[in-house]
């Protein structure tokens, strides 16, 4: 007789596909009546769909499409429609944004960085519709709407790097190219410009925050996994109905350091760490070169810079008769 | 196929497929070295067994005759840079050219017509005067960057005809106005920046142009004034960095304190050799291969694809170690190369010709006054 457990070998129930609740506030119906998926059921819930997508859905993944369209097509033209140096060369493959010339205008010549700025566009578009439709499928159901502002705290920090702080420096040449390397080295090359962004306090918050995600995300993970013999991983019951899980769970983290989150609060906690790693960071970045030009010198004069002892080189510009 | 087979099955491709992927890894022992405060993680990391090593430096061709006699500009004809050399001196350099440069099966006649070697007529012997010229400046006014150890024909050449890593300009868009094959200079698998996919156009850049690598802000507060680089600009100079990381075989800390790049008094020394050694460079592209552009014939072997003679980079003589040849000196054998010689004058001509303008120092007098230069007998 097979045994309920709450691992890998999860007993997949098998029976008439599950619809949810009718639709309310909608333009279309859900797509199909959905169906099983033996290994999917490894992972989570067995049954796909059926998938409501709708008017911002629709026009979300179109946009969606047109971006990854417009930057993989760029790409391929960079190696001269090769296929083979398409996938060898992928990982170094960009679409870059216009270069200082052009400034912040609008209108750059399409192979300058012209593309970049339709990619991106269809990009941030594609990004805001879905947010949108995150909020209205949380709505329709009833539901309060932080998956959809968590996504939204996402959006500022993309939306920062590649549209706010450029239109602040008055330039695209500040945006974050698409790549898989080039990406990377713009992260790179932005610290060492503007002066080491370890020593730029957002920076540091957002590390904080990122790491405390990660930190709690398995702190909890750990602790509902060990209780689930009590039925732990019913967790929205046991914050009505605290039962012996909940009980053991907050015992267990009282005796290891004194303090335990609640079954309701810890997922406050986990929020907030969450949205709080792009809104420390998309600040740090934002106050980057325009209200701050070097995060290092920043620092000496906060008076917060280690100071190691100088090595005594000179700047030979600074010599008389250097050369140029 | 029951399920558990089903399961080590797929454990198995998965923990292979995490063994391939250490393939990427550089196994072997690492020499660790500190060279700053501690803490400050100033170190180089060498993976000892692909090292570069030390190329082999040839012996010359007979060992250096004494300096006396009669002078080559009296003994030969058409001697422009080195008539006031020894005829034996001269001789014994002219040897050890050929070895360092002429194909084998050439020798002189690389360079010179055998029936009459004072002819011009070969381009070669034209670039060569000019290259002498060269190395002598380099190791004069230089001394900044090559120190004692100075430079030869053999830093470079190593017995090739054309060096084997040199540049040419870029061509750019292969069709203007189009992004078919535009690659922008960057986000490309190349040598000339270690195969990062950083720009390449920092040797046109920097060590042709006389661009400012400094692009590190050097206020806490900007000063907008619209003089503060761009990203893309301080991505132009990182790719520079990556060549030269690449060329000497050493990482960024060999030079720079990366807990704040620009400073110069956290920098350790060997970057303000760099700074100079940018400038050499850039002096010898621009004084001494570019001013040969009408001398090499329009051939991919000396010219790029835009019809500019190949220059050079840290690569050319560098080759992968901080030290070119592991910083031995070949200049004891070749001790001409020191500096400008001056020039044989006939007795009886007017003695204000027999000094030649020395080229003007392009470094500090006070640096200059380090390089020490062995006596001329």
């Amino acid at each position: 007789m097979a045994r309920y457990q709450n691992m890998f070998t999860q007993v997949q129930v098998r029976g008439p596909l599950e619809a949810g609740p009718p639709l309310r506030d909608a333009s279309f119906t859900r797509t199909g009546t959905g169906f099983y998926n033996y290994w999917i059921g490894k992972f989570g819930n067995a049954q796909i769909g059926p998938v409501y997508l709708g008017t911002l859905g629709m026009a979300s993944l179109m946009f969606a499409f047109l971006s990854f369209e417009i930057i993989g097509l760029n790409m391929w033209a960079s190696v001269n429609w090769n296929p083979i140096q398409f996938v060898r060369q992928l990982p170094w493959l960009a679409l870059e944004p216009p270069g200082p010339e052009y400034g912040f205008s609008m209108f750059v010549p399409l192979d300058k960085g012209g593309w970049w700025l339709i990619a991106g566009f269809c990009m941030t578009t594609s990004l805001l519709l879905w947010f949108l439709r995150t909020y209205r499928r949380a709505r329709s159901l009833g539901m309060g709407t932080h998956v959809a502002w968590a996504f939204a705290a996402g959006i500022f920090l993309i939306l920062t790097l590649g549209f706010i702080r450029p239109m602040l420096m008055g330039s695209w040449a500040e945006a974050v190219p698409f790549g898989i390397f080039p990406h990377l080295d713009w992260t790179a090359a932005f610290s060492i410009r503007y002066g080491n962004l370890f020593y730029n306090p957002f920076h540091c918050l957002s590390i904080a925050f990122l790491y405390g995600s990660t930190l709690l995300f398995a702190m909890h993970g750990a602790t509902i996994l060990a209780v689930g013999r009590y039925g732990g991983e019913r967790e929205i019951e046991q914050i009505t109905d605290r039962g012996t899980a909940s009980e053991r769970a907050a015992l267990f983290w009282r005796w290891t350091m004194g303090f335990n989150a609640t079954m309701e609060s810890i997922h406050r906690w986990a929020w907030w760490f969450a949205v709080l790693t792009p809104l420390t960071g998309g600040i740090g970045i934002l106050l980057t070169g325009t209200v701050v030009d070097n995060w290092y010198l920043w620092a000496v004069m906060h008076h917060y810079a280690p100071g190691y002892p100088g090595t005594g080189v000179i700047d030979p510009a600074t010599l008389p008769g250097a050369p140029k | 196929m029951n399920r558990i087979d089903l399961t080590r099955t797929a454990l198995m491709a998965v923990g292979g497929l995490g063994i391939m992927m250490l393939g990427g890894c550089e196994p072997g022992p690492k020499q660790t070295t500190q060279n700053g405060y501690r803490g400050a993680g100033l170190d180089q990391i060498v993976d000892v067994r692909h090292m570069i090593k030390t190329a082999a430096i040839p012996d010359a061709p007979y060992p250096l005759p004494p300096d006396g006699g009669p002078k080559a500009g009296e003994t030969y004809q058409n001697v422009k840079v080195l008539s006031g050399l020894s005829t034996e001196r001269f001789n014994h350099l002219m040897a050890e050219i050929s070895q360092w440069i002429a194909p084998p099966e050439q020798g002189c006649a690389y360079c010179h017509n055998p029936e009459n070697m004072a002819s011009d007529e070969k381009y070669t012997k034209v670039v060569a005067r000019r290259m002498l010229q060269m190395t002598q400046a380099i190791n004069s006014t230089w001394s900044p960057h090559v120190q004692k150890v100075g430079v030869t024909c053999y830093t470079c050449h190593r017995g090739n005809g054309v060096p084997a890593y040199k540049w040419a300009l870029p061509t750019g868009a292969p069709h203007p106005g189009s992004i078919l094959g535009n690659r922008h200079d960057q986000n490309e698998l190349s040598p000339d920046a270690a195969y990062s996919d950083l720009p390449t156009t920092g040797f046109a850049d920097y060590l042709y142009g006389s661009n400012n690598i400094r692009v590190y802000g050097t206020t806490a507060l900007p000063k907008y004034d619209g003089t503060g680089a761009s990203v893309q600009t301080a991505e132009k100079t990182y790719g520079l960095m990556m060549h030269m990381s690449k060329a000497l075989g050493v990482n960024c800390t060999f030079c720079h304190n990366t807990q704040a790049f620009g400073v110069w008094n956290l920098s350790r020394p060997q970057r303000a050799t760099a700074w100079y050694g940018i400038r050499m460079v850039r002096d010898i592209n621009n004084t001494y291969i570019s001013s040969l552009k009408s001398v090499f014939p329009d051939n991919h072997d000396r010219k790029g694809p835009l019809g500019d003679p190949y220059k050079v980079n840290c690569m050319t003589c560098h080759q992968g170690q901080n030290k070119p040849l592991g910083g031995v000196s070949m200049l004891a054998q070749a001790p001409a190369l020191w500096g400008p010689i001056p020039a044989f004058v006939k007795p009886g001509a007017a003695s204000a010709a027999a000094t030649p303008v020395a080229p003007a120092s392009p470094v500090p007098l006070a640096m200059n006054a380090t390089a020490a230069k062995p006596a001329m007998k």
